[in-house]
C-alpha cells in the first residue's frame, strides 16, 4: 500500500470517527403556541408568546434541550373558542412536542381534548377550575387555577378585610363565570353576603351603570374579575364615582398594564397573584429586566406563564434524559422543579396528577403605580 | 331619583361618543350615498397617528395637528380616489363589502404595526368630576356632548344654509343633474370625505382616552354608531345625535333595571324596533332606498 493511499484511507476513517464521534445535528424540538394575538385577549397572548420567545431564545442561545434547538410556531387564535379549536387541530397534525396555550379559559376547554387524543401535552394559561378537572391526563397549568385562588381571596377578604357583605363583579365568559361560581361559593361557606352580582361583557366600556349599582348595594368590599382593558375601565369608573371600599381582584386587577390603563385610579387596589414580576425574587427580576430589553415594556404575570412553559419542558425532557413526547405528561405529573436546579423555573413548582400546580404566591397591592408585594404566600407543601 | 338622573347623564356621554361617530355614517350617505363599514377603525387610526407622532417626540397639540392632517389625507383623499371612486360606480353593496374588508385591514396593519396591547392615550379635556343632583358628571363626557352638538350645528349649517352645503346636497340627490347645472360634482364629493376625515380625527381625540388606543376598539364603536345612524335616520345628520343618545341610555337603563346579562340585546331590539315600524328611522325622511 503507497503512503498516499495509506494518507487517504486515515483521513477517511478520521472523518469518519469525527462525524460518529461529533453530536449529530439534533433535530429540533417543534412546539406550537396557540395564542390570543388578538382580540379581547391580546394582552394575555402576546405576554405569553414574548415570554415563551424569550425563554427559547436563552435555551437556544446555551445549545438547546439535551443539544436540541427549540423552534416554535405561533398561531393566532382571535381570542375566539372556536378560531382556537381549528388552530389546535391544525398545530396538532404538525406534531409538535408539547402543545402551549391556549391561553383563554374558555377556549382551553373546547381544545384540551384534542391534545389528549393526540397524546401531546398542552401546557396552557387558563385558570377556570374545571379545566383540569375532567380526568385529562396531559393539560397541565402554567399558573394556579382558581380553586387554588379563590379560597385564598375569600379568606383574606374575610379575616383581614373583614367584609360582611361583598360586591362581585365579573366577566361573562368561562374565565369569569368560572371565578365568580368559586368564589361566591367561598363567601357562602364563611357567611359573606353577595349583595350585587354583577356580570359584563368582554369589552364593555362604560361601567357607569354596573358602578351604580355596586354603590347602591354599600358592600364592605368589591371583588373585580374581568379582563385586563375592563378591568382598567372599571377601576376609572369605580374612582370616579366615589367607590371607597377595597377593591380585590385576583393576577390580572393589579397587573402592569391595568395600572397603566388605569392611571390613579388603580391605587390601592389588592390582589392576590400567583406571579408577579414585582416579586422580591431574584431570579423573578433578571427575568423582567432581560423581558424589558428585549421587547420594551415590562410584562404581566403572562409573560412569565410563557417563560415557565419553556423551562418547565426543559426541565421535564432533561429529566427523562431524551425528547420523548409519549412520556412527557406521565413524567411531569407528580414532579418538583427546584429553582436551584433550574433557575427559568424563577419558583419551585410542583405539578399533581391533575395537571395543578403548587407554588408560592403573593398577596399585592397598588401602590404609587406599581404593584407592591404585601405578602408572600408559602408553597401548599413545602 | 339620583340614580336615574346618574344613569340618563353617564348614557348621554355614551351616546354622545356614539353619535359622534354616527355622524360620518349619515354625512357620507346623504352626500355620496357611501356607507363606511370601517367608519369604527376610521376613529381608532388618527389615535395612532397620533400616537405615533408623540413618540416622535412632538407635544400633544401638533401630534393631533400632524395626525389629523394625514387622517384627511388618507382617510379622505386617498381613501375616496383609491377605494370609493372605483367601487361605487358598482353599487352601493360592493362598497359596502370593499369598506368591511378596508376595516379587517385597517386592524391588521395596527397590531402588525403597533402591537396588540392597549396604550393610554393623554386626554384634551381635564378630567374633573361634578356633582349634579347627586349624580357624577365627568367633564370629559360633558366635552364629548358638547362637541357632538357642535359638530351636529355646523354640519346642519354646512349643508343647508352655504351654496358649498347645498351643491353637496344636490351632488347627493342625482350628481348627473347636478353636473348639467353646473355644480363641481368631484369636488363636492370630495368635501365629504375630508369633513368626514377631520370629524372621526376630533373623535378619536375624545373618544381615545375612555375605549384606550387598541386596535380592535373600532369594532363595537363601529356597531354602535352604525346602529345609531340608523335609530336616528340615516338620512339626517342631526338623527345621529338622537339615536346615539338614545342607544347609551336604553343601554344604561337596561344594565340598571332588567339585565346586566342581556344588556347588549336591547341597542339591537331597538333597532328591530326602529326597522319594524319607523324605516327610515325617528328623524329620517322616507327616501327611495331606505338603510
Amino acid at each position: 500500500m503507497s503512503i498516499t493511499r495509506k494518507v487517504s484511507r486515515l483521513a477517511v476513517l478520521t472523518l469518519a470517527a469525527g462525524f460518529m464521534a461529533a453530536p449529530v445535528l439534533a433535530q429540533p424540538i417543534h412546539l406550537e403556541d396557540v395564542a390570543e394575538l388578538s382580540g379581547g385577549g391580546a394582552t394575555v397572548g402576546t405576554n405569553f408568546k414574548n415570554g415563551a420567545d424569550l425563554a427559547i431564545a436563552e435555551i437556544n442561545a446555551k445549545g438547546g434541550i439535551l443539544g436540541h434547538k427549540i423552534e416554535i410556531t405561533h398561531a393566532d387564535s382571535q381570542s375566539n373558542p372556536g378560531v382556537a379549536r381549528a388552530l389546535v387541530q391544525k398545530a396538532l397534525d404538525n406534531n409538535p412536542y408539547v402543545l402551549l396555550g391556549p391561553g383563554y379559559s374558555g377556549s382551553v376547554k373546547v381544545t384540551e381534548s384534542l391534545a389528549a387524543k393526540a397524546g401531546i401535552a398542552n401546557i396552557m394559561g387558563g385558570e377556570a377550575a374545571e379545566l383540569t378537572q375532567t380526568g385529562n391526563e396531559y393539560v397541565f397549568r402554567t399558573s394556579f387555577g382558581q380553586q387554588s385562588t379563590m379560597p385564598k381571596v375569600a379568606r383574606y377578604i374575610a379575616e383581614e378585610i373583614k367584609a360582611k357583605t361583598v360586591a362581585v363583579v365579573w366577566v361573562n365568559n368561562d374565565f369569569g363565570k368560572g371565578g365568580r361560581d368559586v368564589i361566591n361559593a367561598e363567601f357562602a361557606k364563611r357567611g359573606i353576603k353577595v349583595v350585587a352580582d354583577l356580570s359584563t361583557e368582554a369589552g364593555q366600556v362604560d361601567f357607569a351603570a354596573d358602578v351604580l349599582k355596586v354603590k347602591n348595594a354599600a358592600p364592605d368590599a368589591v371583588f373585580v374579575y374581568l379582563n385586563e382593558d375592563e378591568s382598567a375601565r372599571a377601576l376609572k369608573e369605580l374612582k370616579r364615582q366615589g367607590v371607597t371600599v377595597p377593591l380585590i381582584g385576583e393576577t390580572t386587577l393589579t397587573g402592569q398594564k391595568v395600572i397603566d390603563l388605569a392611571g390613579g385610579a388603580a391605587e390601592g387596589a389588592l390582589a392576590h397573584v400567583g406571579l408577579t414580576t414585582d416579586a422580591p425574587i431574584p431570579a423573578v427580576q433578571e427575568f423582567r429586566k432581560n423581558f424589558a430589553a428585549k421587547y420594551n415594556y415590562v410584562p404581566d404575570h403572562n409573560g412569565i406563564k410563557g417563560y415557565l412553559a419553556i423551562y418547565v419542558i426543559k426541565a421535564v425532557t432533561e429529566k427523562m434524559g431524551k425528547v420523548d413526547p409519549a412520556n412527557f405528561a406521565k413524567t411531569l405529573h407528580g414532579m418538583t422543579i427546584r429553582a436551584k436546579d433550574e433557575p427559568g423555573i424563577l419558583m419551585d413548582v410542583t405539578y399533581d396528577e391533575h395537571g395543578d400546580i403548587d407554588r408560592q404566591g403573593f398577596l399585592v397591592e397598588v401602590k404609587d403605580g406599581k404593584q407592591v408585594v404585601k405578602t408572600i404566600l408559602p408553597k401548599m407543601v413545602p | 331619583m339620583s340614580t336615574l338622573i346618574s344613569l340618563i347623564v353617564s348614557g348621554c356621554a355614551t351616546g354622545a361618543i356614539y353619535a359622534l361617530v354616527a355622524i360620518g355614517f349619515t354625512l357620507l350617505w346623504q352626500t355620496s350615498q357611501t356607507i363606511n363599514f370601517a367608519q369604527g377603525e376610521f376613529v381608532m387610526l388618527p389615535a395612532f397617528f397620533m400616537l405615533a407622532g408623540m413618540n416622535m417626540g412632538m407635544p400633544f397639540w401638533l401630534a393631533i395637528l400632524v395626525g389629523t392632517a394625514i387622517s384627511v389625507a388618507i382617510l379622505g383623499a386617498a381613501f375616496k380616489r383609491a377605494l370609493v371612486d372605483p367601487m361605487l360606480r358598482h353599487g352601493a353593496l360592493p362598497l359596502a363589502i370593499a369598506t368591511m374588508a378596508l376595516s379587517i385591514m385597517m386592524k391588521e396593519g395596527v397590531k402588525e404595526f403597533y402591537g396588540a396591547e392597549a396604550q393610554p392615550f393623554p386626554s384634551l379635556i381635564p378630567a374633573i368630576d361634578l356633582h349634579f343632583l347627586g349624580a357624577t358628571i365627568s367633564t370629559q363626557s360633558l366635552g364629548l356632548l358638547a362637541v357632538g352638538v357642535a359638530a351636529v350645528l355646523a354640519l346642519q349649517y354646512l349643508l343647508n344654509s352655504t351654496s358649498v352645503g347645498r351643491q353637496m346636497q344636490a351632488t347627493a340627490q342625482n350628481p348627473n343633474v347636478a353636473r348639467i347645472l353646473g355644480i363641481p360634482v368631484e369636488r363636492m364629493v370630495m368635501y365629504s370625505f375630508i369633513i368626514n376625515a377631520i370629524l372621526v380625527s376630533v373623535a378619536s381625540v375624545l373618544v381615545t382616552p375612555l375605549y384606550l388606543a387598541k386596535f380592535s376598539s373600532g369594532e363595537t364603536l363601529g356597531l354602535a354608531a352604525f346602529i345609531a345612524a340608523i335609530v336616528g335616520g340615516f338620512n339626517q345628520v342631526r338623527g345621529a345625535i338622537l339615536g346615539g343618545i338614545l342607544l347609551g341610555i336604553t343601554d344604561n337603563l337596561a344594565a340598571t333595571y332588567i339585565s346586566t346579562q342581556y344588556r347588549s340585546a336591547v341597542p339591537l331590539a331597538l333597532l328591530i324596533a326602529v326597522i319594524l315600524f319607523r324605516p327610515q328611522g325617528l328623524l329620517g325622511t322616507a327616501e327611495e332606498r331606505t338603510v
